[in-house]
Parts: structure tokens; C-alpha cells; sequence
């Protein structure tokens, strides 16, 4: 029993530890990527990846309790919101005007035009 | 009868968040119960607009999974392309073909598109979606194609 | 204890996005950055009632992220149509949203 428990322990660690490495990596990649279109990715990797390993951590730590379910309808409302709100952002600012600055591998897509395939 | 089923599910919600079981509490819970549904009983005269879920519950766990897997291998490219010092990045914008008959379906396609790292939809049009990739590669269309077909597999047959 | 160091790594993301946040160039950096600071202080939130020993924090966590969301779409609907309530339609402007 204690066994499976250390195992649970280190298990939950890992994930936590992992969800707070995906957290940072998405707000230092929000800083370093040149522009808006790249940025928005950082930020996924951090609604994405952080939120998941994180509240899944939190969960193992929680054991079978209500607190667990609080945590997946959390989980679940970040999931549907996230990417909801992210292509929020994405198309207002593409209404708005705002381009990516390179798009290196097909200068002649810039996505108003048919897709060549 | 749907009346019936909505205060069912309001009310076992209720109970798994609240955690406290005494008398005046659970009154209170029925209350908002009661105004909840009056209020989404007069939004729902205000504008008859239904969403049929026509999906398979065990093919969408599956598919749940993979796309947890999915987005495991993205999270981990993207990662790389922000860790690396040269920030490999080859942004493009390109069209990507739907084949989901509903709008569930089509809702699932795109937020899954934008929940994967690496690829975010930006404008939904008829017929397809605008995507923006952070470092596209050709493969990119084959692995988007992929998970479209695995989308509309998750559908329903037969229903229009 | 491994609450403290989830608690360390969110606020030094939360500092770094407070950076983009004051930097960005557009206003659309800037949505972005309030989107993504409010998913952090969903995160701290929870993992600080842990720490806490106090999960009833959660509430408050399930809270934040459903204002988050809207306050985002607020901003949203606000800069393209100027106006919170309801709208009628005008064009979209050209500019650059700064």
C-alpha cells in the first residue's frame, strides 16, 4: 500500500513538475518570439500543456475526493474556453488588419488566396 | 420532460460542488435551480437554437486520447522551436478542408486545431478553415488531414 | 514541498507576460497577454489552495476562469465594434490597433 503510494507521490511530483516547466517555457517563449502570430503559440503551450499536467498533478494529489471532480470541471471549462478564446484573439486581430511579418515558405499564400493543393 | 432532465443534471452538479448537505443549503441550491431554468426556458423562446449532439460517446473518448497524445508531441515541438537559440520559425497561413456534416463536428475540428500547439484556426469559412502554423512543414497538411478524418469518424452515421 | 516550487515557476511566468503585457507592440499582444495572465492566476489560484491545504480555493480558481473568459471576449467585442451592448454592425477598421 505504501508502495503504491510513493509511486502516486513521485507520479503527481513529476506532473507537476513538468506542468510548471510547460508554464514557464510558454511565458518565456511569449517574450522572446518576434511577433503577435508566433506569440499566440507560446501561449497555447502554456494553456494546453501547463494546464493539463498541472491540474492532472493536482488530482493524483487529491485522491478519489469532490475536490478531484472540481478539478476536471476546471479542466474541462480551460479546454473548451481556452482555444475558444485564443482564436478569439487570432481572428480579431486578423480583421483587423495585422499580417504575419514573414511567412518564409509560400510567399504567395498568404491564406486570401486559394490553396494550391 | 426536458425540463425534468435539465433540473436533474443542474441539481447533481449543484451537489458535487457544494460538498455541504444541510437543509437551508440544499433550499438555497433548488432556488437557483428554479431561476436558472426559468431563465433558459425564456432564452430559449427568445431564440430556437438547438444543437443536436450527434456524436458516438466511446469513438469520442478514443479520439479524446489520441488528441491528448497529440498535443503531448506538439507541446514538445513547440518547446523546442522556443528553447532553440535560432528560433527555427516558418509561419505560414494556409486553408485547411472540413468534411464534418455538423457543427458540433466542425466546432470539435477547429478548437482541437487551436488546442494543439503549433497550429492555431484563425477564420472559419465554408468549406474550410484558416490556419496559422508557427513552423509549418508540408507534413503539417497530411497531420491535419488526418485528424479531420479522425473528427468526422467520431460523427454519427446516417443523420443528415 | 513540491507546492512551492509549482507556486515559484507560475509567478516568474506571470512576471514574464507582465513584461509582454507592458511591451506588446499591438493591442492584440497585449489580449493575449491579459488571456494568458488570467489562466496563471487560474493555476495559482488552485495550486495555492494546495499548498494552503485549503482546496476550497477552487472555487474561487472555477470563478476567475469563467470572468476570464468573458472579460476577454468583453475586450474583444468592445475594440472591434466599440461598444459592449448590443451593436449594430459597422466595418471593421483598418488600423493597427495600438
Amino acid at each position: 500500500m505504501s508502495n503504491l503510494d510513493a509511486v502516486l507521490q513521485i507520479l503527481s511530483w513529476s506532473l507537476i513538475i513538468s506542468g510548471s516547466f510547460f508554464v514557464v517555457v510558454g511565458a518565456i517563449g511569449m517574450l522572446r518570439f518576434p511577433d503577435f502570430w508566433a506569440r499566440l503559440h507560446a501561449a497555447s503551450v502554456t494553456e494546453s500543456g501547463g494546464v493539463i499536467l498541472l491540474l492532472a498533478g493536482m488530482c493524483i494529489q487529491a485522491g478519489f475526493t469532490l475536490i478531484t471532480v472540481k478539478l476536471m470541471i476546471i479542466g474541462l471549462f480551460l479546454f473548451i474556453t481556452g482555444p475558444t478564446s485564443t482564436h478569439a484573439v487570432a481572428n480579431a486581430a486578423l480583421v483587423s488588419g495585422l499580417r504575419p511579418k514573414s511567412l518564409s515558405t509560400h510567399p504567395n499564400s498568404n491564406g486570401l488566396e486559394d490553396d494550391k493543393r | 420532460m426536458r425540463l425534468i432532465v435539465y433540473a436533474l443534471l443542474l441539481g447533481a452538479l449543484w451537489l458535487l460542488w457544494s460538498g455541504i448537505y444541510k437543509p437551508i443549503i440544499i433550499s438555497f441550491g433548488a432556488a437557483s435551480i428554479g431561476l436558472v431554468l426559468l431563465i433558459t426556458h425564456r432564452m430559449n423562446t427568445v431564440d430556437e437554437d438547438k444543437v443536436p449532439i450527434e456524436l458516438s460517446p466511446i469513438k469520442f473518448l478514443g479520439y479524446l486520447i489520441w488528441l491528448l497524445v497529440e498535443i503531448a508531441k506538439s507541446n514538445i515541438a513547440v518547446t523546442k522551436t522556443i528553447l532553440s537559440p535560432t528560433m527555427p520559425i516558418r509561419q505560414n497561413l494556409f486553408e485547411v478542408p472540413y468534411t464534418q456534416r455538423t457543427d458540433l463536428g466542425q466546432v470539435i475540428f477547429a478548437n482541437s486545431i487551436t488546442l494543439t500547439p503549433g497550429t492555431v484556426s484563425v477564420e472559419t469559412e465554408t468549406g474550410h478553415f484558416l490556419v496559422h502554423a508557427v513552423s509549418y512543414s508540408a507534413a503539417d497538411m497530411d497531420a491535419l488531414a488526418n485528424m479531420d478524418a479522425r473528427v468526422s469518424a467520431t460523427e454519427l452515421a446516417g443523420s443528415s | 514541498m513540491i507546492y512551492a516550487f509549482a507556486i515559484l515557476a507560475i509567478l516568474i511566468a506571470m512576471a514574464l507576460v507582465l513584461v509582454r503585457l507592458i511591451k506588446g507592440p499591438t493591442l492584440y499582444d497585449r489580449v493575449l497577454a491579459v488571456n494568458s495572465f488570467g489562466t496563471h492566476t487560474v493555476l495559482l489560484i488552485g495550486v495555492v489552495g494546495f499548498w494552503n491545504g485549503r482546496p476550497d480555493f477552487l472555487d474561487i480558481a472555477l470563478l476567475y476562469a469563467l470572468i476570464n473568459f468573458v472579460g476577454t471576449i468583453a475586450i474583444l467585442k468592445f475594440f472591434r465594434y466599440r461598444a459592449i451592448g448590443d451593436v449594430m454592425w459597422t466595418p471593421p477598421q483598418q488600423d493597427e490597433g495600438r
